[in-house]
């Protein structure tokens, strides 16, 4: 990927310093702006909000949903603080008491703070990386209708009375069909996975973005830290929400067809959920924390008018809360009798992770100490992060000791702990960003005074709420109760509570305000109002749809946000303006970014919305226990995908592109490295935590779990026929596909390697398809024929998956669209197949140990 | 709480002049070694409490049993185990453990003045170890979200007189 090859079709000069490109000759602003404002813009008018695809609109319009969602998470808060204010609390009764602390930690969990800084990261790291836009800008408006839908869906459930009631982490057997027979569960575990296909495909857009986007030049280890914490996020997502998304299928294949994974009296167990989604739950909170520390790295150092303490350090930090938070599940599940010395490994590594905070925390104290700290705005945020995240911190070493957890697992200690780290790590310093970049959003000045009101009513609300429920909880108060014994200390305790919930209510509606009157009525802002040396306020304010009309090589990254906004709007950097009339942007190396190619973005398009209403038909149809119509939803699902890849071909007229006087670009890297493939890598590795997950699954409930003993599959010769035959198709479609694609490189036609590896496809999701219906023990009978049989689904559906990919590449043969270079298609379909036959070898491989392991 | 204190002092002091700093002092010495001191120490304090109240050595067993939503126990009685509904009772004095199941969904034995908690698991046998050091009643409830009556979900352990042990009738004289 690092190597462009030279190919016959276009002979690039690539510089190996980047330093080297030569500018570009000025141009007039004014007539450059208008080019690209033509080009970028979205669309007038309603139809311009459906089709938009520019970061700039999804990123905010992601952040403003994400606000709308918290302010309905609060307002379910408030009835939780208004029923606990008295002691017997008369008004909601018990059913509706669970759907509502259900709802408000699912909302302010997969609602609020996911997309919240999902939003933040799309809106800004194109622009503090120096380019035009995210490397698939309809994935962003996907992600951003998936997440809507899925947010209505949940919210609709909660208004029809027959929202979630299991608490946020839905613990089995609780959420089974037996004790939750209604469709509130069903609309959790549809509901929150619909949510999570954009928390995936952010994760995968923002991934390749920052290894592959940043301006020309910008080395890894020079670039923000805040792209660095969101490096870190986007990997933590990766690895994260499959085995959520994975316990959420399981779960509902259990609920929907009977399917007994978690059943203990067939062989499931509960325990497997508890790791699965503590697999997801524990990273969760680094996932929403690292982004959040982002912020503060940034706009620390800028206000104390300094650079930021320990770059290198900070780095380090963040790589190993990534590796270390993923070490730490279990300590979710202190009180499921799991032997000690688990525990102590556990506890010792959940400790562990409080060093990289410690050196984050001291990093940004030297910080303040070498800088003259300005007290604007976002640094009363910062310091109400600082108060609050400390404190959350300890509370959560007294967690992680095992003695002391075994006493206040469970109370309202928790939930107080819980807040403090949340509202702490996550919210202040959220609040902070966005008075940090509202200049940059709306192009206007704050309102005196009110924003700093906001700030002290929320302060000392939320210590005055949760510093009680930390003695509540110690009193013995367990959470997750409607009414509580009529106890004297308990009932001031909570009623102070409830009383101070209301005052941090009001801050809230406050910054709302605020910031309402800031877009609204603010008066014009200078330019880079806080005077930041970085690229995101090198742009005029509210920043056009295109952020750059040139794009900055080192001389202009170092040059400060002053010099290089003018340099770069006169066009002075690389591959100024939009002069072919379409969306370009340069794609870099990921180690050093030496510019490789330049890639072509899609226009605005309805797609997005499309395929998004499209799986929401998909969802509904099994919320409404209509599975076999759901497949049929799958038919149009695939139809707008194949027509979405369609669309992504770069113009076959498209020529190599002068970019800066002697550096001319590809539009089509030579060997296949371009966006594309970075992405499909990407989505391979949270598909490989998917498919790791499924085995430990298979492991956890073939070796650990008690229950009925396995019943015994003769599995006999037609079987062993069968998968080995499946296994040799895959195989031959993996070899043809390289075939053919050599042939394409050396300017021959495809030749037989193609259609073999189609037909070969097919087949093999024939035989499995015979293979599951016919030969399979019933999966309903014992948890071990559940995830055998779910294993060979998996198989199938990348066997499908793989027949759509090489159909595709043998549509393009037939219409000669595959020539030397542009034979991206091609070489996708390959690695798809390999993981797929690697994915086959295996579970073959694991279902015959489970054989032999009886 | 004093090391709460320490960062609001470092970050107070932070908003004097500006000064010189080494970046490795701070990043090394307090983010590292620092907070790698302080935690090793907790570590092993908790440790060496949690290996103390650990299962050593025999106990008198009895039985905790969940279900939606109330508690059923048994104890060892002179002919054989006696069973008893919402009340558990135990000779104080001397380490007892629980063992500890459920019929239906996750419940959790918790007994606060009494420590230690442990989750009920359909499917599996969990086991507590608790010591009452002075007869009496003790308030019990379920820690683990069970569904609608969870907050009903309360016992009481009664530890008797180890002189009176075991008790001539559960319902017998009360401590
Ligand atoms: C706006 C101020 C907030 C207030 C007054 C508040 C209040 C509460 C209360 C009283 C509970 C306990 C319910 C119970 O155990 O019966 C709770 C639970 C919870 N809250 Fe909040 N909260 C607030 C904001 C947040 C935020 C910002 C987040 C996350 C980002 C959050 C996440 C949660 C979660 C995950 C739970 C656990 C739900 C469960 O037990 O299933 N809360 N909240
Ligand atoms: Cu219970």
């Amino acid at each position: 990927m690092n190597t462009p090859m030279n190919t016959p079709a276009n002979t690039p000069l690539t510089p190996h310093d980047p330093a080297s490109i030569p500018a570009n000759p000025p141009q007039r602003a004014l007539g450059l702006h208008r080019e690209l404002d033509r080009v970028w813009r979205n669309a007038p008018g309603l139809r311009g909000q459906i089709t938009a695809v520019s970061h700039t609109t999804l990123g905010l319009r992601f952040m403003v949903t994400a606000f709308l969602f918290f302010g309905i998470g609060g307002l379910l808060a408030m009835l939780i603080r208004a029923q606990l204010a008295t002691p017997n609390g008369a008004f909601l009764d018990t059913a509706l008491y669970n759907q509502i602390f259900t709802m408000h930690g699912s909302i302010m969990m997969f609602l609020f703070a996911i997309p919240m800084l999902e939003g933040l990261a799309m809106y800004l790291l194109p622009k503090m990386l120096g380019t035009r836009d995210l490397a698939f800008p309809r994935l962003s408006a996907l992600g951003y209708w998936c997440y809507l839908l899925g947010g209505l869906i949940l919210i609709a459930a909660l208004l029809a009375g027959v929202a979630p009631g299991e608490g946020w982490f839905m613990y089995t057997p609780l959420s089974g069909k037996t004790y939750s027979p209604g469709i509130n569960a069903d609309v959790w575990l549809l509901g929150v996975t619909f949510v999570e296909i954009s928390a995936l495909s952010a994760a995968i857009e923002l991934m390749v973005s920052i290894l592959r986007l940043r301006a020309p030049g910008m080395k890894l280890t020079q670039m923000p830290l805040f792209a660095w914490y969101m490096l870190g996020t986007a990997a933590m997502m990766l690895a994260g929400f499959p085995p959520l998304i994975l316990g959420s299928v399981l779960l509902e294949m259990e609920r929907a067809f009977g399917w007994p994974f978690f059943d203990p009296e067939r062989g499931g167990d509960p325990l497997l959920w508890q790791h699965l989604f503590w697999l997801f739950g524990h990273p969760e909170v680094y996932i929403i924390f690292l982004p959040a520390a982002g912020v503060l790295s940034t706009v620390i150092p800028v206000l104390c008018r300094t650079q930021i303490v320990g770059y290198g350090a900070i780095v380090a930090a963040i790589l190993g809360m990534v590796f270390l938070s993923f070490g730490l599940w279990v300590h979710h599940m202190f009180a499921v009798g799991i032997p000690h010395l688990a525990l102590a490994f556990f506890s010792a590594a959940s400790m562990l992770v409080a060093v990289p905070t410690a050196v984050q925390i001291f990093a940004w104290i030297a910080t303040l100490w070498r800088g003259r700290p300005e007290l604007k705005l976002p640094m009363l945020y910062i310091l109400g992060f600082f108060f609050t995240f400390v404190m959350g911190g300890l509370t959560g070493v007294m967690l992680a000791v095992v003695p002391f957890n075994w006493q206040a697992h469970d109370t309202a200690f928790v939930t107080a702990h819980l807040h403090y780290v949340l509202i702490g790590g996550f919210v202040f310093p959220m609040l902070a960003g966005v008075a940090w970049w509202m200049p940059l959003m709306s192009g206007r000045r704050r309102v005196r005074g009110l924003g700093e009101a906001a700030f002290w009513f929320i302060l000392v609300g939320f210590h005055g709420t949760f510093f009680l429920m930390h003695l509540t909880g110690l009193m013995g108060m367990a959470r997750r109760i409607p009414s509580y014994p009529e106890n004297p200390e308990w009932t001031a305790l909570n009623l102070s509570s409830s009383f101070f919930g209301f005052v941090m209510t009001i801050g809230f509606a406050l910054f709302a305000i605020d910031l309402i009157l800031q877009a609204g009525f603010g008066k014009r802002s200078v330019r880079n109002p806080w005077k930041a040396p970085s690229l995101d306020w090198a742009m005029a304010l509210p920043p056009p749809n295109y952020n750059f009309a040139s794009l900055p090589g080192p001389a202009l990254q170092q040059a400060g946000a002053e010099a290089a906004m003018l340099a770069l709007a006169k066009g002075e950097g690389l591959l100024p303006g939009a002069p072919r009339g379409r969306r370009e942007i340069l794609v870099t190396s990921v180690g050093t970014a030496r510019p490789e190619h330049v890639a072509i973005l899609p226009v605005n398009t309805g797609l997005p919305l499309l395929l998004a209403l499209a799986i929401s038909a998909f969802v509904l149809l099994m919320l409404a226990g209509l599975y076999t119509l759901a497949p049929l939803a799958l038919i149009p699902v695939v139809t707008l995908i194949w027509i979405w890849a369609r669309r992504a071909m770069a113009p076959l007229d498209a020529t190599p592109i002068e970019v800066a006087p002697g550096l001319v670009l590809p539009v089509q890297p030579g060997d296949g490295g371009t966006l594309t493939r970075s992405g499909l890598v990407s989505l391979l590795f949270a598909n490989g935590t998917f498919f790791a997950s499924l085995l430990f699954g298979l492991a956890f409930i073939s070796l650990v779990s008690p229950g009925p003993p396995r019943p015994l599959w003769p599995a006999d010769r037609t079987v062993l026929l069968a998968t080995g035959a499946v296994l040799a198709l895959l195989a031959m479609a993996a070899l043809g596909l390289p075939r053919a694609l050599s042939h394409i490189e050396t300017g021959r036609r495809a030749g037989a390697g193609l259609p073999v590896a189609f037909a070969a496809n097919l087949l093999a999701l024939a035989l499995l398809l015979a293979l599951g219906l016919g030969q399979l023990p019933d999966p309903t009978r014992h948890a071990a024929d559940a995830v055998r049989a779910a294993l060979v689904a998996y198989v199938g559906l990348h066997a499908a998956i793989a027949t759509l990919f090489t159909a595709f590449a043998l549509d393009q043969a037939r219409r000669g669209e595959l020539a030397p270079g542009r034979a991206g298609a091609l070489r996708n379909a390959g690695l798809w197949q390999s993981y797929t036959l690697a994915a086959a070898a295996v579970t073959l491989a694991a279902l015959w140990a489970q054989e032999a392991a009886s | 709480m004093a090391l709460a204190l320490m960062v609001f002092v470092l970050v107070a002091l932070g908003f004097g002049r500006p000064r010189a700093i080494t970046e490795g002092r701070w990043v090394f010495g307090m983010g590292v070694w620092f907070s790698l001191g302080v935690l090793s120490l907790i570590l092993i304090a908790a440790l060496w409490v949690g290996e103390r109240i650990l299962p050593h050595g025999p106990a008198l067993e009895v039985r905790a049993h969940a279900r939606q939503w109330a508690w059923s126990f048994s104890h060892p009685g002179a002919e054989g185990p006696v069973t008893s509904e919402g009340v558990l009772h135990i000779p104080a004095g001397r380490p007892v453990d629980v063992l500890i199941t459920s019929t239906d969904v996750i419940h959790s034995f918790w007994v606060p003045q009494l420590g230690g908690k442990m989750d009920a698991i359909p499917g599996r046998e969990n086991r507590l170890r608790l010591e009452a050091a002075r007869p009496g009643t003790y308030e019990g409830l379920c820690a683990e979200f069970c569904g609608l009556e969870h907050a009903a979900m309360r016992f009481e352990v009664i530890a008797h007189d180890p002189a009176q042990w075991p008790p001539v009738s559960p319902e017998g004289p009360r401590p």
